[in-house]
């Protein structure tokens, strides 16, 4: 038996330890911890609800967008507003939340995880007429390397010319996600941190050239999720196809509802269907008063799980169980993962929309694979760029539903006292904001992130968390930092800083513990 | 094969109690892009090399963690700092990584690399005066890296770059003012920001400054009219975001009717009450003086 640590996981969000137990190239046991730990949550007691859209965002600047749809919602909720928000309000949300979602997915694959498949130094073999493969060997040629020099060892499987294509796609990646996020700011006013998303609605006042900008924009957005993004993942999946059964994880899906469109002339349905996937396929609706936190192996008193509303969570840095400062969420006590895959499969899985079976089932028979493989790896990969692709292929007709000289926003008037709950499909996954307000400030304030659901630890029953599960035994070739781990554990996007921000300690005292 | 025919700037990131938003708004660079930053010249004849960036760098783990050590014992580089510094606990509220068992937090760090930088930049507001990390009643103890400097005597040269984002020509554009210009000839405000991004508050540039002159003030968002009464932080911000606007001039915060937050100042979030209320107990337009300092600033 033998111990890795791997800390810090780079090309994630944020500060991740992994600690694997490995026996003869087997992962026996494994421990995902967070290190870094702000208290955002304890910053929000005592402000103003609406204040909560724009503090949220900071939890997270990858994804702010998402905490401030899910933080919209719930004021919104709290306040009464949620069958009021303005059509263009609705719409301008979508935008916003869709446009910078596939952004982030963008960002994943190509600079986050890009680097584990392609091997940017074999562009010093090139001999073609490609700008910025060219700009890449000139610069390798001069002799720099950094910062995708050193590494350590990594088994790339791709030709010289596919090696190329993807590598120049890498590169065309960081342009797309910079045009892509610019045309969100149209409505959205600034990346990160939206400022236009408000409590009743978006204040961005509509004209005629900025939706037409929008929409030419995004032209070039949808082209490279079509014919660039969605190709490289399917080749991924073919030439590392061991990867379509590596790191399976617990195979059960959570997702919420989110992106309110239109169904016989209200806003009552949504792009993404929520639901619990189990046993591979059978879907089932959810029922999110059936979600607990446990906190056995996190660093805070013990207590029966409880429901997120009712957060009562006290420190205790210094237990002798505990091992990271993420709760441990479950549904019904049962470890669930959540993300892309649980949203396209979910949305497939209830079987109301023809379009979207479709394009799930040609590209699991693209990879040569069936429904049991989007558990993987390789499917998580595919489950984002589905994700990116269904949302891409909406933004166009929700950009032309808005209506220049209508209102975006209702006036916000709410009561003293009150709760809200704001759910959404964030690029990771299920993302959840629970609000208490007591004299028109917030008395409570509880968010559980995707991260969370997906990094967190071994719960009172002992069962592991999902990234845990996907690891527990992956071979790997030994090293100090198994390439074997770190696509596994990319494969889920963390979001640490969303994961750790959750604690919400009782009072000012967040706890002493030692470092060792 | 070494030929390298520009003068290099190695450049260090380490990464506080952040939320990544810095490294994603620097990502969205315009001119010169992403691209353009790693892979070729930022100013003919000299090169950024990023030896170390969390988000873009291949290796992790012990391999991430010994770059930092070798770094440290050279002299030469640019250390750039983002998210705040907790000091809580021995700064136990945020770790770097871990090199052979022993872990290392962003505060050893920050003591271990500072002293041999050449320049430290502290971006975005986390980094520069605690920003949200810090905010109230901060949890963790979360410090600016000035106050860091204070506390430890730290002697190197330190340009804050604040912004919740910081908008990415702040940072690009003070690096290629210090290669054009030199250090010694950067104008910086008392609170070590760049005058030449926050020299002026964003009232005097503002559009919506003929409102406020006459008197015309929006009464709910969606209005016309100077957002003050809906708790616009402008009056009272250091930044040029009128005139530069984001995202490649698509947008910015008061263009998308909302009311500025104020997030270069160095008590946001706090000092200025709620987001969407009018500003309490300061004059407009006020200047900094007239501003309750609560945090000690290096000066």
């Amino acid at each position: 038996m033998k111990k890795i640590v791997i800390h810090p996981i780079t090309r994630i969000e944020g500060h991740l330890k992994v600690e694997a137990i490995v026996d003869n190239g087997e992962v026996k046991d494994a421990n995902i911890s967070g290190t870094m730990f702000r208290g955002i949550e304890i910053m929000l007691k005592g402000r103003d609800p609406r204040d909560a859209v724009m503090i949220t965002q900071r939890i997270c600047g990858v994804c702010p967008e998402p905490h401030a749809t899910a933080s919209v919602n719930a004021v919104d909720d709290y306040a009464g507003l949620t069958n009021k928000i303005p059509e263009n309000g609705i719409l301008m949300r979508n935008l916003i939340l869709g446009t910078r979602s596939v952004c982030d997915h963008i960002l994943h694959f190509y600079i986050l995880s890009g680097l584990d498949y392609v091997d940017p130094a074999r562009v010093l073999e090139y001999n073609g007429s490609d700008k910025d493969l060219n700009t890449l060997k000139y610069f390798l040629r001069q002799g720099y390397s950094k910062p995708f020099l050193p590494r350590d060892e990594i088994d790339y499987k791709f030709d010289a010319e596919t090696t190329n294509a993807v590598v120049s796609h890498y590169i065309k990646a960081l342009d797309i996600y910079r045009k892509a996020q610019q045309a969100a700011t149209i409505f959205g006013g600034k990346w990160p941190h939206d400022a236009a998303i408000v409590a009743g609605g978006v204040s961005q006042q509509l004209t005629a050239d900025r939706i037409t900008e929008f929409m030419w924009r995004l032209e070039e957005i949808v082209d490279f999720v079509k014919n660039y993004y969605l190709p490289d993942v399917i080749a991924v999946a073919k030439t590392y196809s061991e990867y379509l059964e590596i790191g399976k994880g617990c195979q059960n899906l959570l997702a919420y509802n989110s992106y309110r469109t239109k169904s016989n002339g209200s806003y009552n349905d949504t792009l993404f269907t929520g639901g619990l996937v189990n046993n591979i396929d059978k879907y089932s609706e959810i029922n999110i008063n059936n979600i607990t936190e446990d906190v056995t192996h996190s660093w805070y008193k013990d207590s029966e799980p409880l429901y997120p509303g009712e957060g009562k969570t006290e420190p205790a840095a210094d237990k002798k169980e505990g091992y990271s400062w993420v709760k441990s969420p479950r549904y019904n006590g049962e470890v669930y993962e959540v993300g892309p895959v649980a949203n396209v499969l979910s949305t497939y899985l209830s079987k109301r929309d023809p379009y979207i079976k479709n394009m799930v089932e040609d590209a699991i028979s693209e990879i040569g694979g069936n429904i049991s493989n989007m558990y993987s790896v390789a499917g998580r990969h595919l489950g984002r760029v589905l994700s990116a692709n269904i949302i891409t292929d909406q933004l166009l007709d929700w950009a032309r539903e808005l209506k220049i000289g209508e209102p975006t926003t209702v006036e916000y008037d709410p009561p003293a006292d009150g709760k809200g709950i704001g759910l959404c499909a964030a690029p990771r996954g299920a993302l959840g904001h629970w609000l208490n307000v007591k004299d028109g400030r917030i008395s409570n304030y509880q968010v559980i992130t995707p991260t969370a659901w997906n990094a967190s630890p071994k719960d009172k029953d002992g069962q592991p968390g999902p990234y845990e599960q996907a690891l527990i035994g992956l071979k790997i070739k030994e090293s100090q930092s198994p390439i074997e781990i770190l696509r596994v554990i990319r494969s889920f996007d963390p979001c640490t800083a969303c994961a750790v921000h959750l604690v919400t300690p009782k009072g000012n005292l967040i706890g002493k513990y030692k470092v060792v | 094969m070494n030929t390298k025919k520009s003068t290099v700037i190695p450049v260090i990131n380490i990464q506080g109690q952040n939320c990544t938003g810095c490294a994603t708004s620097t990502l969205c660079s315009e001119y010169p892009s992403i691209k353009n930053v790693l892979l070729q010249d930022i100013i003919p004849g000299f090169k950024l090399e990023f030896i170390f960036h969390p988000n873009i760098m291949t290796a992790s783990g012990n391999l991430a963690m010994e770059i930092l050590e070798n770094t440290a014992k050279e002299k030469g580089y640019v250390l750039i700092i983002d998210g705040a510094i907790p000091t809580n606990d021995n700064g136990i509220y945020c770790i770097t990584g871990e090199k052979d068992g022993r872990k290392s937090t962003i505060l050893e760090e920050t003591l271990k690399l500072a002293p041999n930088a050449l320049l430290v930049i502290a971006l975005g507001t986390c980094a520069a005066f605690g920003g949200i990390a810090a905010g109230n009643p901060n949890p963790t103890g979360a410090q600016g890296v000035g106050d860091i400097f204070l506390t430890n005597k730290i002697k190197t040269p330190l340009i804050n770059v604040p912004g919740c984002p910081p908008h990415p020509d702040w940072l690009f554009g003070t690096i290629e003012e210090v290669l054009t210009k030199g250090l010694e000839n950067i104008q910086l405000d008392d609170f070590r920001r760049p005058k030449t991004y926050y020299g002026k508050l964003i009232h005097e540039n503002c559009p919506n400054r003929a409102y406020f002159d006459e008197g015309k003030f929006a009464r709910k968002l969606g209005d016309e009219g100077c957002l003050y009464e809906l708790g616009c932080k402008g009056s009272i911000t250091y930044a040029d975001c009128p005139k530069r606007q984001w995202n490649g001039r698509t947008n910015w915060v008061i263009g998308s009717g909302a009311p500025c937050n104020g997030c270069t100042s160095p008590e946001y979030p706090d000092f200025v009450g709620d987001f969407y209320e009018r500003i309490i107990d300061l004059e407009v337009p006020a200047n900094e003086k007239k501003v309750k300092i609560q945090k000690k600033i290096i000066i």
